[in-house]
């Protein structure tokens, strides 16, 4: 499976990235390797195999519903490039 | 009619848990910004989500009370999209394998019953909140407040079976009657805590394909779920009669304009590329767990409705309204078992009782009246110690002061009149004292006999017995 710079372009749209042309060029010959040395795997055949999401044979753990402490709030803002009125500022999102 | 609308929708309920869907945060409504957040539901990097055993009880028992086969086995999986009230990058949903399938919820319509299927119901956790600024100098910038981030949430997904906008508000009201009567979800559209999308395309009656649907979004109360599908309708078949094509699309209601219009910023980003949270492992429910839920499902409203008619043999009128709250019902139900008189207690708790609240903006949990006061007071008027019209005084009374009926009957001295002396010998002071309408009645204007009840009235101060006073006067005055 071969990917396109059409691809490339796409998903870094959908990621809100901005690739330079030389950029999405190493990103379509690297995705295309890594696609490519997944695809071994189809050689196998896998009819009537079920699809192996999870490896390990467990069921996902439940908690209580309790409240825990959350954390204070200049700590939660403390890594967001700007914040103001106890709120992450960012640029405007309009719909 | 040449065209019909096909209608399905996207209810997101948000479960009244007290901590989130994923961590130990509170989902409490209304607290300061970013108070309620931690590094799971902010999406620091080194975290584990823990799934909440009551969200998923919660959504076992709506997915009991919309007769759904619960699956044994579900799957989160991530929802990718790239917006700034959602700090991971992707939301935690349920996609191909969903907690429940294939339910039904039958709706009551002028027409009769319809039967509504419920394709899925999953859970997911809820996006935070964008806030956007007031001032000129704010223009440039938007506030995320991640609070609501990570709140547990079921999406109820129907079939397209509605047809008009009456059947979606009715399958709307019912499915949130389900569950508030369940106890899961406030229901409460304005704080968001119930929301609804609608898919709307038209076709030519009689067609079995689809037409292409648009989904709209933005409709925070039932008259504008109501007012949009309308317009969507309507707009669908203009379009297509002027040789258009309905594309698909997200539009968005404008209330103010009782509009849909296209949201074009987010077309692109309809493509979601779901795969399985590599972090959640799947989630089973046994049968054992569904088995021992069954049980705990109260009477629900359709059912209650059934039978406030066929047990107290009330109107479906009467009975809608009783059984539109779970405290309401069984309020109405303890007057009953007093007073042994379905449709007397049925006028009073519907008439005064809602009208006191509504006026205070109470809810009937904080009724200052017991369902035993209602039925004291109703047993005054049955015993004939007052009338009717005294009846409401005395109750508005007891709602103000929480003083018994007895007692404030007795305190006011209102207590009826029904001694025939003493009515007789007003009505004769009547008669006296109006010889000109007693003539005019007696040559004919029978509609003064109000007149003369109405003096009697006046004169007990509204403390005479109808009956008697009624008996006395056409007697006395002859006809």
């Amino acid at each position: 499976m071969s990917i396109t710079k059409k691809d490339v372009i796409k998903v870094a749209d959908l990621a809100r990235l901005a690739l330079t042309e030389n950029e999405t060029e190493i990103y379509t010959t690297q995705l295309t390797r890594i696609l490519g040395y997944v695809e071994k795997l189809s050689e196998l055949d896998t009819t009537g195999v079920e699809p192996t999401t999870y490896t390990v044979p467990l069921k996902t753990a439940l908690r209580e519903d309790r409240v825990r402490e959350s954390l204070p709030r200049e700590e939660a803002l403390k890594n967001a490039p700007e914040a103001e009125r106890g709120c992450f500022k960012v640029p405007q999102i309009i719909e | 009619m040449k065209y019909e609308a096909v209608i399905g929708l996207e209810v997101h309920a948000q479960l009244l848990t007290s901590s989130k869907l994923f961590c130990g945060c509170s989902t409490k409504f209304g607290s300061e910004p970013n108070t309620q957040v931690d590094p799971v539901c902010l999406g620091l990097p080194g975290v584990l989500p823990v799934l909440n055993r009551k969200a998923v009880e919660y959504a076992v028992k709506m997915a009991l009370a919309t007769d759904c086969t619960v699956n044994n086995r579900s799957i989160f999986a991530r929802k990718n999209y790239f917006y700034p009230d959602l700090p991971k990058g992707y939301q935690i949903s349920q996609y191909t394998e969903p907690l429940a399938e294939h339910g039904w919820l039958d709706i009551d319509l002028e027409a009769g019953r319809k039967r509504i299927g419920i394709t899925r119901i999953h859970m997911e956790e809820d996006a935070g909140k964008l806030l956007h600024g007031e001032g000129p100098e704010d223009d440039a910038f938007s506030f995320v407040d991640l609070n609501r981030a990570g709140v547990p949430l079921i999406e109820i997904v129907s079939e397209p079976d509605m047809r008009t906008s009456e059947e979606a508000q009715a399958y709307l009201r019912a499915l949130r009657d389900i569950l508030v009567y369940l106890g899961i979800c406030s229901g409460n559209m304005e704080e968001g805590s119930f929301r609804c999308d609608a898919n709307v395309s038209v076709r030519l009656v009689g067609a079995e394909k689809l037409g292409t649907k648009a989904e709209l979004k933005n409709m925070n109360s039932f008259k504008f779920v109501k007012e949009a599908i309308d317009y969507e309708i309507q707009r669908q078949i203009d379009l297509v009669e002027s040789g258009g094509k309905v594309v698909q699309e997200t539009r968005l209601f404008d209330s103010s304009k009782g509009i849909t219009a296209s949201m074009r910023s987010k077309e692109e980003a309809h493509d979601y590329r779901y795969f399985p949270d590599p972090d959640l492992l799947p989630l089973l429910v046994e049968d054992s767990l569904v088995e021992g839920i069954r049980p705990t499902l109260p009477e629900l409203p359709q059912a209650k409705r059934e039978r406030f008619t066929t047990q107290y043999g009330i109107p479906a009128y009467d009975a809608g309204v009783l059984t539109s709250s779970r405290d309401l019902a069984d309020y109405y139900e303890a007057a009953v078992k007093e007073t042994g008189e379905p449709k007397v207690s049925s006028n009073w708790v519907m008439g005064e009782v809602l009208r006191l609240l509504k006026e205070d903006n109470r809810d009937i949990k904080d009724c200052p009246v017991s369902p035993k006061g209602v039925a004291e007071i109703i047993k005054l008027v049955k015993g004939g110690q007052i009338s009717g019209k005294i009846a409401k005084e005395v109750f508005e009374e007891m709602y103000r002061t929480g003083k018994p009926a007895a007692g404030i009957v007795q305190a006011k001295g209102l207590t009826q009149i029904s001694g025939e002396d003493e009515l007789a010998r007003i009505v004769d002071d009547i008669i006296k004292a109006n010889p000109d309408n007693v003539e005019r009645y007696r040559s004919g204007k029978a509609t003064l006999f109000g007149f003369f009840v109405g003096e009697a009235m006046k004169a007990t101060k509204g403390k005479a017995n109808p009956q008697v006073i009624n008996r006395l006067l056409k007697e006395k005055l002859g006809g």
